[in-house]
């Protein structure tokens, strides 16, 4: 694995071959491990180790990368090379800022949570197999197949530059996905933290079994509008959609479903949302793709729309644009993405605010009259850019609430629902967890109840 | 790292020789019974614009090798991106002890579908090397695309995109075998947004998230009439602002090629996945409706329903063209679905035998030389009908229906039954003649009451074989390319419009 002095001395030397006016170089290095399990064994188990070095170079207001992943000197060499000959034939581009010259000692002061936890870097493949051991133990004793993976890795990120850019951020990571399967239902648990011993394989395990055997013998029920109890992986995976219309460039763009609506009450009023990496259970680096530390910033508050996130070079473009007053407070808030790209930026570490009186899943349950409980959705893809319509599946565990009480399983169904319609509807909100799902980010939400959700189409299983 | 090299030289084939020899050795002396070695060189190329500037340039090479053993009647996998010999082989102990740890849950040992092993030596037919071209002329040819889209009043973003990728891979077993393949692509597309009121439109070209990909040289931009669409493309996305929405009930759909393409993808090539269907995706992709059972038993479409899986240089440039697949099986073209009866399955190796095949179906692919080859789609393509028919001729064989252009969302459950795909617009057919533009068009159903509701597909003139760059499976997961041919065809009775039932 790289460290920030190997990492500095690559720099030095970069910078001795390049004949730019500006160099920045970007580093990600990872040792990977994922073991992956199904039908009740190990099918498929890997490792890989990769160090990546990616190099920016700017001629005045031309800029351009070049990455590769060899680090002697002639391989070096050519990704600057190949970095310059790009950014010398690009067209001068006004809005291109010189590069960043370093954060303040204030930005970002005591925002450095451990992200890195020796004994999770320390896991070995005979571990995960017997975590995978464990797992498929509580799928025989309930006569269900598992599928599903463990894995842990560390990761290194770097930024540094001509201007004095030196940002590190060392972690490792841990997850675990669990699906058990029965003949006609299945349930499904995720989790993933920075540190593994705070994952609770066998306890992940007994919910999904858990999960497969209430679904068991699925009935259709009508699709329409519905109660819906969404669990936290469910709430992310919905909620992922709409954080790259946080940026700035979005709204300079004007493909962002907040044209219009930054300042307004755009969401219910017990919809807080934030962007902080230093939250406890979060997990990332500090810094953005420019090296500028990340603030945390109050995206959401009462449901309304009070701010958006921005790179420098997004930050002054909306501070000369004809949008300057209606976004709230405008400033370079450390999520821009590496530059070039398209995209400019988006928040990548939120947080929702917390209820003020948490509710149980169960508790959830128990005040439901009729309405669906919503383990994990599937598929999630985008239907209406601006109204923000999702559609999707169900997936893993789908059940009948009636009277208070889970009934029974339900055949999966289809939703197309909008996000704005989503968070302006939550009767309820549980405790934040760290959520992980598939189709978004990992990101601290609580489960949901919300009503009238749209539900269009039944499926088969 | 820019120029690409034509042909190797002799001191990277000796290294490339001794890298896999270093990991074989290893890999046998540590107790493997099977051990496949990939180097991989992968170089490629972004250039984007936005709104009349560069919003992306990028290139990049990754380069590195990864050894795949059974040990103990179990598969371990290993990758390092270092080439020396201590990393080599210390990369293949790796791979022959996460074997061994794998083999602590097991139930049978792995048996493989017996396959000749082979030297080879293949490259992707192209006219030009994309690396060698000018990138100031690529990226003048997107500008002036942007300009065209922008020239377009009410348009209020254009992007476009411009992609190469090289791909060189040694690949060498204890068995024997000794591939060596190169693999280009190239890649283009813009889109143009319009957002007036409460509703942002949006027109691609040649069709939507990237545009057309190919396993070609860059011939392939020349060939797409890029600047000569551009206006209509614009114009197009700022008609849909004052388009009327599409309505909702059931209609006969004509679908354009390229989201048929996507249809074939999800509702026919996904499933058909061998691994899914034996549940080794169940946590992840999901499995599939298709059981072992319905092979050779299910009418999966109409009469006029033929699919194939077919990874073979005659079949065109594809994304899933290939010599040999990553386990060194060579190309082959498997009948799918024939006149509309379910006929086969996407294998590897290691599955084929569960199905009672000789051999693999040769579909094995990954992402990279960091990934374990995985049972992946290659061309998946629908014939085009023998009956000489235009797509023009079919809307005007169609008395009362909706034809739909250029995929704007797509969803499909699971199992792969249920889905759902938006379009980016659609015009209502009346009598033969397309009369009235339409927005937000979507239709939805079930996989085998659709492909049994095909009652005219157009013939070969229209056919084209599409690329999906970005199709995502696997854990961890990869993105892989996939090709598509397909020409125009008709569905009867189609649901209409679910996608918005239910919105304000």
């Amino acid at each position: 694995m790289l460290n920030k002095g190997q990492a500095g001395e690559i720099f030095t030397r970069i910078k001795e071959f390049a004949s730019a006016d500006e160099v920045e170089v970007s580093f990600f290095s990872t040792a990977n491990a994922l073991t992956r399990f199904a039908n009740n064994i190990i099918h498929q188990n890997m490792a890989e180790e990769n160090v990546v070095v990616s190099v920016r170079t700017a001629f005045g207001r031309r800029t351009a990368r070049a990455t590769t992943n060899k680090l002697d000197d002639e391989s070096l060499r050519r990704v600057v090379e190949a970095s310059e000959k790009l950014a010398r034939v690009q067209h001068a581009d006004e809005d291109l800022l010189p590069m960043f010259a370093g954060n303040s000692k204030a930005a970002g002061e005591g925002a450095r949570p451990t992200r890195y936890f020796a004994e999770t870097a320390a896991i070995t493949a005979e571990d995960r197999a017997a975590t995978v051991e464990q797992i498929v133990g509580v799928a025989k004793r309930n006569s269900l197949t598992t599928a599903g993976i463990v894995s842990s890795s560390v990761a290194v990120e770097g930024i540094f530059n001509s201007r004095g850019v030196a940002e590190w951020h060392e972690q490792t990571s841990s997850e675990i996905s669990i699906t058990m399967l029965a003949g006609d239902s299945s349930g499904w648990q995720k989790a993933n933290s920075p540190d593994a011993g705070q994952l609770n394989a066998v306890g992940l395990a007994e919910i999904a079994a858990e999960k497969a055997r209430r679904s068991a013998g699925p009935r259709e029920i009508p699709a329409g509008k519905y109660t819906v109890i969404l669990e936290p992986a469910a709430v992310l995976d919905m909620v992922g959609f709409m954080f790259y219309d946080f940026g700035g460039l979005a709204i300079l763009d004007q493909r962002s479903f907040l044209n219009n609506r930054v300042g307004t009450k755009v969401f219910g009023e017990n919809v807080d949302i934030w962007d902080d990496v230093a939250h406890p259970l979060q997990s990332g680096a500090e810094f953005d793709g420019e090296g500028v530390r990340r603030q945390k910033v109050q995206l959401v508050e009462k449901g309304v729309v009070k701010r958006l996130v921005y790179a420098r070079a997004s930050a002054e473009r909306m501070e000369r644009s004809e949008y300057k007053d209606k976004v709230g407070p405008i400033a370079a808030t450390g999520h821009g993405f590496s530059l070039p790209n398209e995209i400019g930026e988006a928040p990548m570490n939120i947080v929702f605010g917390a209820a003020a009186t948490p509710q149980s899943i169960d508790q959830m349950v128990a005040s439901t009259e009729r309405g669906i409980l919503v383990t994990r959705l599937w598929y999630i893809r985008e239907v209406d850019p601006y109204e923000k319509i999702l559609t999707g599946m169900t997936r893993d565990g789908t059940f009948l609430v009636e009277n208070g009480k889970i009934q029974r399983g339900v055949l999966n169904f289809r939703f197309n629902e909008s996000l704005i319609h989503l968070l302006s509807n939550v009767e309820a909100m549980g405790s934040l967890v760290r959520a992980s799902g598939e189709e978004s980010f990992d990101m601290v939400v609580p489960a949901m109840k919300v009503r009238e959700f749209n539900f269009t189409e039944v499926t088969k299983f | 790292m820019l120029t690409a090299e034509c042909s190797p030289s002799r001191d990277r084939l000796k290294s490339m020789k001794d890298i896999a020899a270093w990991a074989l050795n290893v890999a046998d002396m540590r107790g493997a019974s099977y051990a496949d070695v990939r180097v991989a060189d992968d170089r490629s190329r972004a250039l984007s614009t936005k709104n009349g500037k560069v919003g992306g340039a990028s290139d990049a090479e990754s380069f590195g090798v990864g050894v795949r053993v059974i040990a103990d009647g179990a598969w371990g996998f290993a990758a390092s991106d270092d080439l020396s010999r201590a990393a080599v082989e210390a990369t293949a102990a790796r791979a022959v002890e996460i074997a061994k740890a794998s083999a602590r849950v097991k139930l049978h040992d792995i048996r493989l579908a017996a396959e000749k092993a082979v030297t080879a030596e293949w490259t992707t037919p192209f006219r030009i090397d994309p690396f060698t071209t000018s990138v100031e002329e690529n990226l003048e040819l997107l500008l002036k695309i942007d300009a065209e889209l922008r020239g377009v009043a009410g348009v209020t973003l254009a992007e476009t995109n411009m992609n190469f990728r090289r791909e060189e891979q040694w690949f060498a077993s204890s068995e024997g075998a000794d591939i060596h393949q190169t693999k280009y692509t190239t890649g283009v597309g813009y889109a143009a947004h319009a957002f007036a009121g409460n509703e942002i439109q949006k027109r691609s070209y040649p069709t939507s998230f990237g545009g057309q990909w190919q396993n070609k040289g860059y011939e392939l931009i020349a060939e797409l009439g890029l600047i000569e669409n551009a206006r209509r493309v614009g114009e197009e996305a700022v008609a849909l602002l004052s388009a009327e929405q599409c309505p909702e009930g059931k209609f006969d759909v004509v679908l354009e090629g390229s989201q048929l393409g996507l249809q074939i993808h999800e509702s026919v090539g996904h499933p058909i996945e061998l691994d899914r269907v034996l549940g080794m995706e169940a946590n992840f992709a999901g499995t599939s409706f298709l059981t072992l059972d319905k092979l050779r038993t299910l009418r999966y479409g109409s009469d006029l329903v033929n699919v194939v899986a077919d990874a073979r240089q005659e079949h065109g440039p594809g994304l899933g063209t290939f010599a040999f697949d990553e386990e060194g099986v060579a190309a082959q073209s498997t009948p799918i679905i024939t006149n509309g009866l379910f006929t086969g399955y996407l294998s590897s190796r290691e599955t084929a035998p569960t199905i009672g095949l000789a051999r693999s179906g040769g579909t094995l692919r990954a992402e990279g030389w960091n990934r374990l080859p995985i049972i992946r789609m290659t061309n998946i393509s629908i014939l085009p009908g023998e009956r000489p028919l235009s797509c023009e001729q079919l809307i005007g064989d169609t008395d009362d229906g909706i034809y739909m252009e250029t995929n704007r969302s797509w969803s499909i459950d699971d199992k792969r039954y249920n889905f759902q795909f938006g379009c980016e617009i659609g015009w209502e057919i009346k009598r033969g003649k397309r009369v009235r533009m339409l927005k937000n068009p979507s239709y939805s159903g079930i996989t085998t009451e659709f492909w049994n509701a095909m009652d005219a597909i157009c013939s070969r003139e229209e056919w084209v074989l599409w690329g999906i760059p970005h199709c995502g499976k696997g854990q961890p997961q990869q993105v892989m390319g996939t090709g598509h041919g397909a020409s125009p065809a008709r569905f009867r009775g189609v649901k209409v419009g679910s996608a918005y039932r239910g919105s304000e």
